[in-house]
Formats: structure tokens, sequence, C-alpha cells
């Protein structure tokens, strides 16, 4: 990348030493930072703590389900474990743990800002998420929910008898966290940009990121009155939602699912946005089709504004609707489609390295595919009928949402890790627990497409009356076994990098993008000592230069040119 | 598309069953459209795979291959890949849409069946009266088509087997079709989490051959005591208990409307609005009349909100709908005009009742007129 830095008074103190991590290290000089990378730091602590509590959630219905009348657990017990799974997991984790860590971490550093344009509000909202995650857990820990992280009506509004109040205002609250971080995102991506960082040279990341806060924006508002109503319903007894009170059942599932399917893509834009950086990267060459790719995050925003009603097709909704929201659900399948031609092309007359990062981007395409492919059956109105419901629908998310959206995650920490901590982890276990993870992950939800294709419905506590599912569900908590061990072994090596990992250089995977070749590793407080001009085009990779300094051959020539520039 | 076979090839050690029983007359034709994008989902799987396995080792670093001058874009590929999809995707859309509509289209022939469900039990209730709890007896061969309302939180009715599932709703009638082509005991199970014991909320459906059904039919049932009435009479007899034929009586009158003819007529009403007279309406304007009054009435009515179960609002149902095919043509009678008449009316018990005037005509069925 050709760019020159604008004309200022160079800094004379020694600023090597000096980074976000150590400028300060008071507890208070934490907590009240308004430095959008330590904001991301918070936010990794704080969605890895929500997201073990949901894994031990998980592992619980996991081991619960190996015999077919149970082996620990009361149903009502079970109802509660598999509604906390769910509430932690999509609400504290998967709506923003892209957004939230990498996203804030990235999206300044890699268009050349100093920070978001409302670092305060961007405080505010780890707080507001805090707050909503300790309600919640405090509700879980007075006895729990049994709705269902999806909170139908009237049982959630009028028949539970658990703490959905509760944990109802807890989601309501971690709502404004999203929304604060969507407003903090849109404005800093349109005002903040680098001179010369014209629209169509952002990383893709900053694409999808973008597409993400727009779709935040539209929708949180709604699924937080929508949860708010319910609270309304069960604390006055407004009918809103309860027949007996006159209200309409079906309007909740309305309201929750124009939000609750944008929110799947809340989930999955930030991990296209992840995959698209780790193919360039490790494949040393340009994203084939760089506006395919950018165009589809926007068309699956718009689009996937109109297909809610895909989830409610036998829910009593007309059939004309329902076959109207199975052809625009078709349809949004198309540009996933465009993008994982476009990763897979990216790849030819590249020059592949299978470092970590890497072999989590192929594990994404290869479970991304099977989870987008297997949303058809889905989004065809006639065969969802005997699947909606059942066990199919528990492996087709998970397949996007674990498969995609964790596979991303955890490609994304490992790729910006050393960016991030200026530390590098061990490449043997980080390969090796990509591929446990890829390997449980499709034992513990592979077998569940049968299970739901032979009529097994989604949280049921007991299978007594058709042992004959026995067999799929051994495999399958065998598989999230494995899957639990490619999830602790990052925590274990990563942690470990912090203390005894070898100090990253600026740019150790030889990576093209602001953060990369402008900042150093950790960057420090203002990200750039001076304010970069961005005058090169995006993915400015060289395969045919790589491989040949693979062979050694021009070496030399490649040292002389010093891509980093700190 | 044999189960038998599939499951045949995939047997060991353990039963490793791959397709859930085949027994209605849409499940081949499921089946069919399943494995359909089955193959598809294999296909580009596949493609996607052998694409990126080929791609990523040809090319891998060490790889000693001609990189110079990559594609950055194509139009025609990208045409291709987008336009490919697209089409077969809509393939897919036009046969699932048209295969809907068949699940979708309600019998006129066949047996109706009414079910409710309840936390955390089905209960079914047939047009000759008898009922059962968490099992439904069928013959085998008829189309079946069943109206289902919950007494609770929403339920969902699914039958694996049948290939047939839809919401069961509190506060409106929901429909399921199916036409059993096996005998066979099969699962009824709930989908849509409803508390505590949902998945216990679990039945049979037994489709029995038609000899076997009508001698289980005969006997009134296996299981429980038959109702002494069919679903039009327990109707009937509750129209006249509740004292509804003192206002509706055979003809329009001031003070009501008349259920002769009044199904799937059209209704207008006093905001101008109007509608096809059907099952949910009767419900509501049982239930919450002063919601919808039709045109030319004052809204007089109470409210049967907390009088009647959701049973016996079923039985009125079918009782109203039982009265539907004489439109327009039946015996003109006056309303008892005399205050003497009507409160002689409303005074006398309930046996004197059925033979009292609007109630009498309501005894005789609408075809032996």
């Amino acid at each position: 990348m050709s760019s020159t830095v604008v004309e200022t008074t160079p800094k004379v103190e020694p600023q090597v030493e000096k980074n976000y991590l150590n400028a300060d290290h008071t507890i208070k000089s934490w907590l009240l930072t308004t430095d959008h990378k330590r904001i991301a730091v918070l936010y990794l602590i704080s969605v890895t703590v929500m997201f073990f509590f949901g894994s031990v959630a998980a592992a619980l219905i996991r081991y619960e389900l190996t015999a077919p009348r149970g082996l620990l657990l009361s149903s009502e017990a079970f109802n509660k474990t598999f509604s906390a799974h769910g509430v932690f997991m999509v609400f504290f984790f998967l709506v923003l743990a892209i957004p939230a860590t990498l996203g804030n971490f990235l999206v300044p550093i890699q268009i050349g800002a100093r920070d978001l344009a409302f670092p305060r509000l961007n405080l505010l909202s780890w707080y507001l998420y805090t707050i909503a995650a300790v309600l919640v857990l405090i509700s879980m820990f007075m006895g729990g929910v049994d709705a269902g992280w999806t909170f139908y009506t009237p049982l959630s509004s009028t028949y539970s008898n658990t703490q959905i109040t509760l944990c109802l205002v807890g989601i309501f609250i971690s709502g404004f966290s999203s929304i604060a971080t969507g407003v903090n995102f849109v404005a800093t991506i349109h005002k903040m940009r680098a001179p010369g960082m014209t629209w169509f040279k952002l990383p893709l990341m900053i694409w999808s990121t973008y597409a993400t806060s727009v779709i935040v924006l539209l929708g949180t508002p709604v699924v937080a009155i929508t949860l708010f109503l319910v609270v309304v319903e069960r604390a006055f007894g407004f009918g809103i939602f309860s027949p007996e009170l006159g209200g309409d059942p079906v309007l909740f599932q309305h309201l929750f699912w124009f939000y609750s399917h944008p929110a799947v893509y809340i989930m999955i834009l930030p991990a296209m946005g992840i995959i698209s950086e780790l193919i360039t990267c490790f494949s040393r060459r340009e994203i084939f089709g760089y506006k395919f790719v950018a165009f589809s995050s926007m068309a699956i925003a718009g689009i996937g504004f109109l297909v809610w009603g895909h989830h409610m097709f036998i829910s009593s909704q007309s059939v004309y609707q329902g076959i109207i929201f199975s052809l625009i659900s078709f349809i949004v399948a198309v540009p996933s489609a465009v993008k994982v031609f476009n990763w897979s092309l990216t790849l030819m007359k590249g020059s592949v390295h299978f470092s970590t990062p890497m072999i989590y981007a192929l594990g994404f395409l290869g479970l991304f595919v099977i989870g987008g492919l297997t949303g058809l059956y889905l989004a065809s109105v006639d065969t969802d009928v005997h699947l909606t419901g059942t066990y199919f629908i528990v492996a087709h998310f998970h397949y996007v949402m674990v498969g995609g959206t964790i596979m991303a995650f955890l490609g994304g920490i490992h790729f910006w890790w050393p960016k991030m901590f200026g530390r590098m982890y061990s490449e043997f276990w980080g390969k090796l627990s990509a591929i446990i993870v890829f390997v449980g992950f499709n034992f513990t939800f592979f077998p569940q497409f049968i299970l739901g294709y032979l009529g097994m419905p989604r949280r049921y506590h007991l299978y007594y009356f058709a042992p004959e599912w026995q067999v799929y569900h051994i495999m399958s908590t065998l598989g999230s076994s494995i899957l639990g061990i490619g999830f602790v072994l990052p925590a274990i090596y990563l942690t470990h990098s912090l203390v005894k990992g070898r100090k990253a250089e600026a740019n150790p995977w030889d990576a093209r993008g602001l953060e990369w070749e402008y900042t150093s590793s950790p960057p420090i407080t203002e990200n750039f000592a001076k304010t970069p001009v961005f005058r090169g085009k995006v993915y400015d990779y060289d395969a045919v230069a790589d491989a040949a300094k693979y062979e050694g051959e021009i070496e030399p020539v490649i040292e002389g040119k010093g891509r980093t520039n700190v | 598309m044999n189960s038998g076979l599939f499951n045949l090839i995939a047997s060991g050690i353990f039963q490793f069953p791959l397709m859930p029983e085949q027994a209605s007359e849409g499940a081949a034709r499921y089946d069919a459209l399943f494995l359909t994008i089955s193959a598809l989902t294999v296909l580009f799987t596949v493609i996607v795979y052998v694409l990126v396995a080929v791609l990523a080792v040809r090319y891998r670093r060490s790889a000693k291959i001609d990189r110079s001058n990559p594609m950055t874009h194509s139009t025609i590929l990208e045409a291709i890949w987008l336009g490919v999809p697209l089409v077969l995707g809509l393939i897919m859309f036009v046969w699932s849409a048209t295969n809907f509509i068949k699940v979708r289209t309600m019998p006129k022939e066949g047996k109706e069946i009414f079910a409710m469900g309840k936390q955390w039990m089905w209960h079914f209730e047939h047009l000759d009266g008898i009922r059962e709890n968490n099992e439904l007896h069928v013959p085998v061969g008829v189309p079946i088509k069943m109206t289902m309302i919950s007494q609770d939180v929403i339920h969902s009715m699914y039958l694996p087997a049948m290939r047939a599932q839809y919401h069961v709703v509190p506060g409106r009638y929901t429909q399921l079709q199916f036409t059993p082509t096996k005998t066979g005991e099969y699962l009824i199970l709930c989908a849509m989490h409803c508390g505590t014991q949902h998945s216990e909320m679990v039945g049979k459906l037994i489709v029995l051959s038609e000899t076997d059904y009508q001698k289980w039919q005969d006997n009134g049932g296996n299981r429980f005591r038959p109702s002494p009435k069919t679903m039009e009479e327990a109707g009937r007899l509750t129209f006249n208990e509740q004292g509804c034929a003192n206002c509706h009586t055979n003809v329009d009158n001031p003070r009501a409307p008349t259920m002769l003819g009044l199904m799937d007529s059209k209704r207008t009403f006093t905001d101008g609005s109007s509608t096809i007279a059907d099952a949910d309406y009767v419900r509501e304007s049982i239930l919450n009349p002063e919601r919808k009054i039709t045109a030319g009435w004052e809204n007089i009515m109470q409210s049967y909100h907390d009088q009647l179960t959701e049973e016996e609002v079923m039985h009125l149902v079918k009782y109203i709908q039982s009265l539907s095919g004489v439109k327009g043509d039946y015996e003109k009678s006056e309303f008892p005009s005399d205050p003497q008449a009507t409160r002689k009316l409303n005074t006398t018990d309930s046996a004197n009742r059925e033979q009292s005037a609007g109630a009498a005509q309501f005894q005789q069925t609408p075809n032996s007129k």
C-alpha cells in the first residue's frame, strides 16, 4: 500500500513502550476509560463470562438428553436450563460478541480514526450491558425462567410463574447497549474515515459492521418494546398478547421475529466481515469481487427485514402470507451464496498460508455452507411444516450461529490477538483447537438434523416414547464434549500467551490494512502517532512476491520495502 | 423413498433410523421435496468443499505455480452464481408452495375431529360425541380434518408420520388435515414449548382399518364412556340451556338476528365493515358480542366469556353450523311481541323451555322442514 502521512510535528518522546494497555494501570483507569480498545477488552471479558454460563447450561442439556428419561434434572429444571442457555447465548453473546469486541477495537483503527464518534456513549453501552447481564444472572439464580429465549406469549406473559419479569427487564436494558454501539459505529463510519479512505476502499469488516449497525438501529427498539409489553402484561394485566385479556398471542410472534430474524444477520454479518479479512490475508491476494461482497451485506440487511414470517408458517398466518414470506426467504439466501463463492475463488492464484486464523476461516466456510443450505428446507414453506419446532431447526441455527459466528469470532480473535495484546500464542495449539472445534461441532449438530427429520421436537426433556432417538443424542453429546475441549483450549493458551507469549511485532501476519501497517502491537492510546492518509487500494497483497519470499529468492527486496511504518 | 430400505442400509450394531414412517398421503409428496432439497444441499456442499480444498492445496504457499494476474472479479461468473441458486431456489419455491396449498386446503369430504390442547394433554372429540384423551382413533384412507383450539398457551399439533403440523392457539380456531394410508400407531406430539411437562404432552394416533374402526365406533370408543349426544345435539342443548333461543329465534327480530343460514353468510356490521361468518366469528360473537354488532341491531347481548367452556363453545359452533343450509328458506313466524310471553320464556325451566316458541323451531333439523 503506497501511503503517505500528513505533515505533523513528530513526537520526540519514545512511544515504543507505551501502549493502550500499559498507559495506566489503575482499576479506575479501566472502569472509566473511554478508549475504544479498552472498552473492547472489557467487552471481551464480559462476553467470555456469559459464554461460560451459556456453555455450562448447554453441557447440562446435552448430558441430560443421553437417556430417554433424563438423568439429573426435573422437567422444570430442564426447561429453565435451556431457557438460560438461549438467553445467555443469544442476547448476551451472539448479538454482540463480534461487534462489541473486535468491532469496537477495529472500527476506528481500520478507518484511521483515533476513537469512536461518541467515546462516552461507548463506555455507557458497556455499563448497560453489564447491568443487564447482572440482572439476568440474578433472575437465573433466583429461580430462572422457563419460557425459552423466545418468550412466546401467553406462556411467558400470563402462565409462567418464573422470574420472567426481571429477566426481560435485563434483556430490555441490554437492547439499549446494542443501540448505543450501533449509533456509534454508524456515526464513526460516516464521519471519521481518514483522508483518502473512501467507501470502496473500506475493509469489508467495516462494510459488514456498518450493515449490522443499521439492522441494530432498526430492529432492536422493536424487540425491546415487545419484551417490555410482555412485562407490562405480566405486571399490570393489560391485555396485549393474552387472549383472555383481549390480546393476540400471535401478534407477539410478529413483533418478536421482526427483530429476531434480522438479529440472525446481526450475528452472522460481522462474522462474514472477519472471514473476508482472514481469507484475503492468508491467501495474500485481494478479495474476489469486492463490490459484490460489500453490496451483498447491504442486501442481506435490507431483505432480512422482510422474511420474519418464515418463523410463523404454521402459526395461523394466512396461506398467502406464508407463500410470500417463503419466496422472499429463498431470495435472501442468494447474497450469502454469492459471498461463499467469492471467498472460495479468492484462494485462486493466492499464496495460501494455513495459519490458525485461516484454519478457522476454512472451518467457517465448511460449516456455514451446511448451515446456509439447510436454511432452504425451512425457507421452503412446505418442508418447514414437518421440521419447524424440531431438532432440525436446532441443528440449522447452530450451524449458522456456532459454526458461523463462533468460528469467525475465534478466527478473528486469533488473527487480531497479537494486535490487541502484543503477544503471540502457540500456533500448534491454535491449529489443533481449530480442528477440534470443527470436528466436535459436526459430531454435535449433524445428528440433530436426522433427529429433527425423525420428529424429535426441540425443548423436549423426555423421549421415552421413541427410544430409537437415543443413539443420535449420545452421538451429539459425545460431540459436544469434543467441542467443549475446543473451547477450553484457546481459553488456556491465549491466557497463557498474555504472560509467556512471544512479543508480537507490529505486523506479524504481513497483513494489509491501517491496523497492521500504521499502528504498533498493541497500539498506543491515540491509535496513530500521525493521522494516516490512505492513498493505496484495499487488500493490496501480492501473492507472487509472497510465494517468492517463501523460496527465499527475493527476500532482500521485500525487507527493503519495509511494510511497517510505526 | 422407502424408509425401510434406508433404515436397513443404516442399521449395524445400533439402529440408525434415517426417515420417519410414511403413513399419510401427503408424506410421500413431502419426502419427494425433502429429498430433492437434500440432494441439492449435498451437491452444493460438495461443490464448495471440493472447490475450496482444491484451490487451497493447489495454491498453498509452498506450491510452485503461476500466480500472476489473479482474477479480481468476473461479471459472468458472479452472474452465474447469483443466477443458478436463484433459479433453483425459485423452482423449489414453486414446488413447495404448490404442496403447501394442498396441505392447507381442508378436505370437503371426510371426517371432522375437534381437538383441544391444554397444559399438558390433548383432548379429542368426534362429531358423534365420542371423546378421547391423548389418543385419537381414525379410519385408514379417510381424509381427516381437525379443528383445533387451545385452552391456555400455544401448543402445536405435530404428527411426524403424517408430516402434518399446525399450531394450536388460544382464542382462535386453527385447522389441520391429513389422510392416513397405513394402519398402526403413530406419535402425536406437542412441538411448541408449553411449560413444565411439554415433553409429556404426547399422545397416540391410532389408525384403524375400516372394519376395526366401525367396531370401535359401535362400542362407543374403547376407553371412554360414550357421550350420549353428538356434538350437534350437545350444542343444541347448550343453546337452549343458556337461553340463546329466547332472542335468536328462527327469524330476524328486533332483538337479535336469526341463526338460520348464518354460517358462511356475509355479515355487515354497525361500523361498516363486513365479514363472512365462520367458526371464529361465531366464537367471538358468543364470547365478546360487543366487538362486532350486525348492522340493524343494538349492542344488548351479554358476554358468555366466563359462562361457557371451550368445549361448549365448540358444540355451539357445530350446532349453528348445522343450521346453515336453510338460507332464506324458513318458516315465517312472529317474534313474541307480547311482553307477557317474553317473561314467560325467560322464567320457564329448561325442560319447558325446549317446548317454548323460539326454541321449538331449533329442535327440528332444518332439513325436516
